[in-house]
């Protein structure tokens, strides 16, 4: 149903650390490549070793330049579903299909009953839905539903193949309903944020904005400035005349 | 956003027919226009038509048509859902509206309550479709108060423009319902001029450094794009039309939406017979092309919140 069910206060989502992400794309190749073979398979791709590939990513990695006037500095940033907990990819969806789980918040398709009107893409204002044309249907993150919930996996792989395949453990996943999880505590310590909140959605995952930058001496832990080199004193003897001789 | 034309025949042809039904229906519950029968079941048959191919060019565009049928379901949340059911709403009561007209046993009371419920139902429907766009946040260039007026008043003047044709082919397009179509007309242009304006000056709150979260350190830009050829999201949302294109475009809609067919209302006023029904006929036909140019340009000219993340601004 498209009605926004009752949050059960489970809230699961990811927490993405722009401070450390490298961009190597390496979530988005590994979600590209468990997703391919997952719940939503196949993500179809067209002419992809042609001159203009073409195909369903549920990850995609932007590179941005910040610029203050002063400094400029590159910002790697992955954008993904954030499972919002208004959805109005969920509400515009004519069949059903589109749906918000109760118990953990995940936002999904059923491949079922989509239409392929593509209404819910014009809804999203992240992108994080993707048209299938080869389907007929779309697709988007299911938070690796087919992973984290998979008793045939070790614990230790149940988290979404994007976190797992993260070099830099720039990405995170966990509970953001619970205050007291560690990604909550992640999120707290490091002042992670909302995209786009004014558009009222109320996304579930969170990004850690980059660290203040260290490019002045202070940052370091030495002195603020340096002070400039005292007047040199001349002395007596050789060295006192050469200075002296020097200095006129 | 991409002007498909899938959407862009089913927003102005289905416009067009419920409008020419409202217009029909007002014919008999008014009374003062005297319709010749046959051809009132032939603008409704028409209005009808009009209908029944924007419906099926909406259902092709569909990923899976032959599921087209659940999308009447959500009608608590989805205004596309609620279009779904309105537009189904009206098929009984219009069919029965249309074989009125020649249907000798059909009680006019019955036939009255055909009348008010086609009204109705044409009405919400093309109320529905405006809030589809309207509904949209995303968008906000759709999403403001005047697209709702917008629609409605060119869903009534294509369907004016329409009923002065069958008026005429009764022999009973006189002066004051040509007068009233132009006005309607006229009225419909002056809100859409009023939207142009409106999103013209429009500021909205979202730029690429609140949909990063990272404007606090400055202007953001986009140094490198996520792919490398064009992805699903720029198809469907990046579609940008240049803004000296938009502004030509637009004053080719004035000219075949409203210039043109109120010079040919006018001619009409002092025309009589078969040459005033060709008349009114160009004068329909120059203004629902000009009313496609419109709907074009409202897709091509609205941005996608999606654009920013591509260092667009909205």
């Amino acid at each position: 149903m498209t009605a926004i069910p009752k949050n059960s206060g489970k809230k699961l989502g990811l927490v993405t650390d722009l401070d450390i992400c490298v961009g190597c794309h390496a979530c988005a190749v590994s979600c590209k490549e468990w997703n391919a073979g997952g719940h939503s398979a196949p993500l179809t791709d067209s002419n992809a070793y042609g001159k203009e590939p073409h195909g369903v990513w549920f990850n995609r990695v932007h590179v941005y330049e910040t610029d203050d006037g002063m400094n400029t500095r590159t910002v790697n940033f992955p954008r993904s579903c954030l499972h919002c907990e208004q959805p109005a990819c969920v509400t515009v969806c004519p069949t059903g299909a589109s749906y918000k789980r109760e118990e953990d918040g995940i936002v999904l398709i059923n491949a079922e009953t989509c239409i392929g009107c593509k209404l819910c893409s014009w809804a999203c204002p992240y992108g994080a839905r993707e048209y299938d044309e080869a389907d007929g249907v779309m697709k988007k993150c299911t938070l690796c539903i087919d992973r984290i919930y998979n008793d045939t996996l070790t614990e230790y792989e149940r988290q979404p193949a994007c976190v797992s395949a993260c070099p830099t453990r720039a990405r995170h996943f966990g509970d953001l309903g619970d205050p007291d999880s560690e990604i909550s505590k992640l999120v707290e310590r490091r002042g992670g944020y909302a995209l786009m909140p004014e558009t009222g959605y109320q996304p579930v995952n969170r990004y850690l904005p980059p660290r203040p930058r260290k490019d002045r001496a202070g940052d370091t832990g030495s002195r603020d400035r340096l002070e400039p080199a005292p007047e040199p004193v001349s002395g007596d003897g050789f060295f006192g005349w050469l200075d002296k001789a020097l200095s006129r | 956003m991409h002007p498909a034309y899938s959407v862009i025949l089913f927003t102005c042809s289905s416009g067009a027919g419920y409008g020419l039904l409202i217009w029909l229906a007002t014919a008999w519950l008014g009374g003062g226009w005297n319709l010749d029968p046959p051809t009132a079941l032939a603008a409704s048959l028409a209005g009808l038509v009009l209908v029944t191919i924007g419906l099926l060019s909406s259902t092709f565009h569909l990923g899976h048509p032959e599921r087209a049928w659940r999308a009447v379901s959500q009608w608590r949340s989805s205004w596309l859902s609620r279009e779904g059911v309105a537009a189904i709403l009206a098929y009984p009561p219009t069919l029965l509206f249309s074989a009125g007209w020649l249907w000798q046993s059909l009680p006019a009371g019955l036939m009255t309550l055909a009348a008010y419920a086609t009204m109705l139902l044409a009405t919400l429907t093309v109320i529905c479709t405006a809030m589809i766009y309207a509904s949209l946040k995303t968008i906000p260039r759709w999403s403001n108060a005047w697209v709702l007026p917008v629609y409605l008043a060119f869903s009534l003047a294509s369907g004016g423009l329409l009923f002065a044709v069958a008026m005429s082919l009764s022999g009973a397009a006189e002066r004051q319902l040509l007068g009233l179509v132009l006005g309607i007309l006229t009225l419909a242009w002056l809100i859409k001029w009023g939207y142009w304006r409106f999103i013209d000056r429009q500021r909205p709150a979202s730029d690429t450094g609140t949909a990063t979260g990272l404007g606090h350190l400055g202007e953001v830009r986009q140094l490198e794009a996520p792919h490398t050829s064009e992805n699903y999201l720029l198809k469907e949302m990046g579609y940008a039309v240049a803004r000296k294109h938009a502004a030509r475009l637009r004053r080719f809609a004035l000219t075949a939406g409203l210039a043109a067919p109120a010079a040919l209302l006018l001619l009409a006023t002092a025309a009589t017979g078969a040459g005033q029904s060709v008349l009114l006929l160009f004068a329909a036909l120059l203004g629902l092309t000009g009313i496609s140019i419109e709907r074009w340009l409202f897709f091509a000219e609205a941005r996608h919140q999606v654009t920013l993340y591509y260092g667009r601004s909205l």
